[in-house]
């Protein structure tokens, strides 16, 4: 991941975008060490941003936690569960969609429970989802699986459902049959809605996992790992806990370069697999 | 329904030229009741083996629909479309339609596009992959072939669809405006070009249009249809030899004739389509009012 990473970032450098880019974050940076140190610079506490500790600091302790191999735990551990409940999304999620967008008897037995399930937080599910499954592991991988589950299905269906009729007129005029035009027409017309609904839904995954460890204190593996064992959720929480302000930073930081690279890697591997969206 | 079956059974062509059309009495319906709109009345005409029959007629007034039924789509409410005898009530490979906008299929590069009917029916076969070869070089795409649509431009895409139609060897080719929208330069040459590949092929085809030059320069036959609920106003034979160029047309007696006594059917039929248009609106108002005083 790291090095899809550095490699797609080597292959824009001295672009203009790579450059607004630098000095988007660089401006960012600035504002917030001054705002953080706002005390000590002007004599005011400018409000909320002081609060906050400032990003060398932040980078001091990121620069421990790295070092640290508990700290590469959680994010492992957090990686693993985004990972399950995404695949876990994926696999029963597109079959679902596709089926629902084909079938309009299935459609009419299912969408009225998928309609009522969807605008439940996947949240709310932490506690019912605690009693059901018999670990705190499962437990966790289910919340998240949700998370990216509901989004997938409805792209899907949504993607399915807007083919143009008149591809399905010529298939069939051509001789396919209903699995050809199943290979052939509805999962290629589909699949940049399967991307989109990926992308968005590893995002929700990342959001979902982190609460999920907060609330059900890290899982199992928190008291196997000790106390920065249980995902980043968990390591965040724990700092708060112990009152390490720059701790909680870095572990929100660690998360957001998480979140991207996920959706960096799925765009990536979206555009591979729709090669006809960026051929102009 | 069987598609498989369906696909075999089209695949006997009775004869080089293709098949013949013909359309019985049909009418088409939509909806019910208060709401029943009627598209087609009564209309009836014939393809004829080999030739190219031209439809024109006011926009909007179910020339579409026609297209629909013919390729088997949609059934007609009453009369019977027939191929070579057989009615017809499926979609089959004996009837293929190009699209007035372009269905090319966004994901599959030209080449694939074109093989789709091949391959369709597990024909991939090295002959079929020679014809697609021909065919791609006589469209002028060798060059594009693993393009997909979207980098192609209007005419080249429609020059594709042509070739992807052509290689299922349909015994009769049905054309619904597949030069509408394309620039005026670009339309001419498509027409030139498609005309030569029609002298060249000379299959049963069956051409939609608005454009009243167009259907000169390609017709055998011109269908003008009347305003919706719509049917064959007049039937006007175009006798002219193939093959045939833009500039003999403008500048040829019989052609001018034809244009002036169409223009005047289709002048009237148009002016029909405003007299009606507001009635239509005025149907629909009492339509409603019926209805929300039932609840």
């Amino acid at each position: 991941m790291a090095k899809a990473f550095v490699l797609r970032a080597m292959s824009t450098v001295g672009g203009d975008d790579f450059w607004r880019g630098i000095a988007s974050i660089a401006v960012f940076l600035i504002f917030w060490e001054v705002g953080s140190r706002s005390q000590a610079l002007f004599g005011i506490a400018f409000p909320w941003i002081s609060q906050i500790p400032a990003p060398s600091a932040v980078l001091q302790e990121l620069v421990v936690l790295v070092q640290d191999p508990s700290f590469w735990m959680s994010a492992l551990l957090s990686t693993l569960r985004v990972f399950e409940g995404f695949l876990a999304a994926m696999v029963v999620g597109i079959p679902l969609g596709l089926a629902m967008a084909v079938s309009r008897t299935f459609y009419g037995i299912t969408f009225p429970v998928f309609e009522v399930l969807r605008p439940i937080p996947p949240l709310a599910w932490v506690p019912a989802s605690i009693i059901f499954w018999p670990t705190q592991e499962l437990s966790i991988a289910f919340v998240t699986f949700l998370g990216a589950f509901f989004t997938i299905v409805i792209n899907v269906i949504g993607g399915a459902q807007a083919i143009d009729v008149r591809y399905f007129q010529a298939a069939r005029s051509m001789g396919s049959s209903t699995w050809d035009i199943f290979c052939r027409i509805i999962l290629p017309a589909t699949l940049p809605s399967i991307v989109v609904g990926a992308t968005v839904g590893v995002g929700i995954t990342w959001a979902v996992v982190v609460a999920a460890e907060m609330i059900s204190g890290g899982g199992s593996a928190g008291s196997v790992g000790g106390a920065a064992g249980g995902g980043l959720g968990f390591f965040i929480w724990n700092s708060y806990v112990g009152g390490s302000y720059t701790q909680i930073v870095a572990g929100m930081i660690s998360i957001g370069i998480a979140g991207y690279l996920s959706s960096a890697v799925l765009r990536k591997i979206g555009k591979w697999l729709t090669p006809w969206l960026s051929q102009y | 329904m069987n598609i498989q079956q369906m696909a075999q059974s089209s695949q006997v062509i009775s004869s080089p030229l293709g098949s013949q059309i013909s359309v019985t009495n049909v009418s088409k319906i939509y909806g019910a009741g208060d709401f029943a709109k009627e598209v087609v009345r009564d209309c009836s005409f014939t393809l004829d083996r080999g030739k190219l029959t031209v439809m024109i007629g006011p926009s909007g007034c179910g020339k579409s629909t026609l297209i629909r039924m013919l390729a088997g789509f949609e059934r007609p409410s009453s009369g019977a479309i027939t191929l070579d005898g057989k009615a017809v009530s499926r979609p089959g490979l004996d009837r293929l339609v190009v699209f007035q906008e372009s269905a090319l299929f966004p994901w599959m590069s030209t080449y694939d596009n074109i093989m789709f009917g091949p391959r369709a029916r597990g024909e991939d076969t090295p002959e079929m992959r020679a014809y697609a070869e021909e065919l791609l070089h006589k469209v002028g795409l060798d060059g594009f072939r693993k393009k997909y649509p979207a980098q192609l431009s209007g005419g080249m895409q429609r020059r594709a669809e042509l070739a992807r139609s052509m290689i299922n060897k349909p015994a009769v080719m049905i054309l619904d405006e597949p030069f509408r929208g394309l620039d005026a330069m670009t339309k001419k040459l498509m027409q030139e070009y498609y005309s030569n590949l029609y002298e060249e092929f000379r299959r049963t085809t069956f051409f939609v249009t608005t454009d009243i030059d167009e259907a000169i320069y390609l017709a055998d036959r011109i269908l003008i249809m009347t305003n919706i609920p719509t049917q064959v106003r007049a039937v006007i034979n175009v006798d002219l030899p193939r093959p045939r160029h833009v500039e003999d047309i403008t500048e040829n007696d019989d052609a001018n004739a034809i244009k002036m006594r169409a223009l005047s059917l289709l002048h009237e039929e148009a002016m029909k389509s405003f007299a009606r248009g507001s009635k239509a609106a005025a149907d629909f108002v009492d339509a409603y009012a019926k209805r929300i005083n039932k609840e």
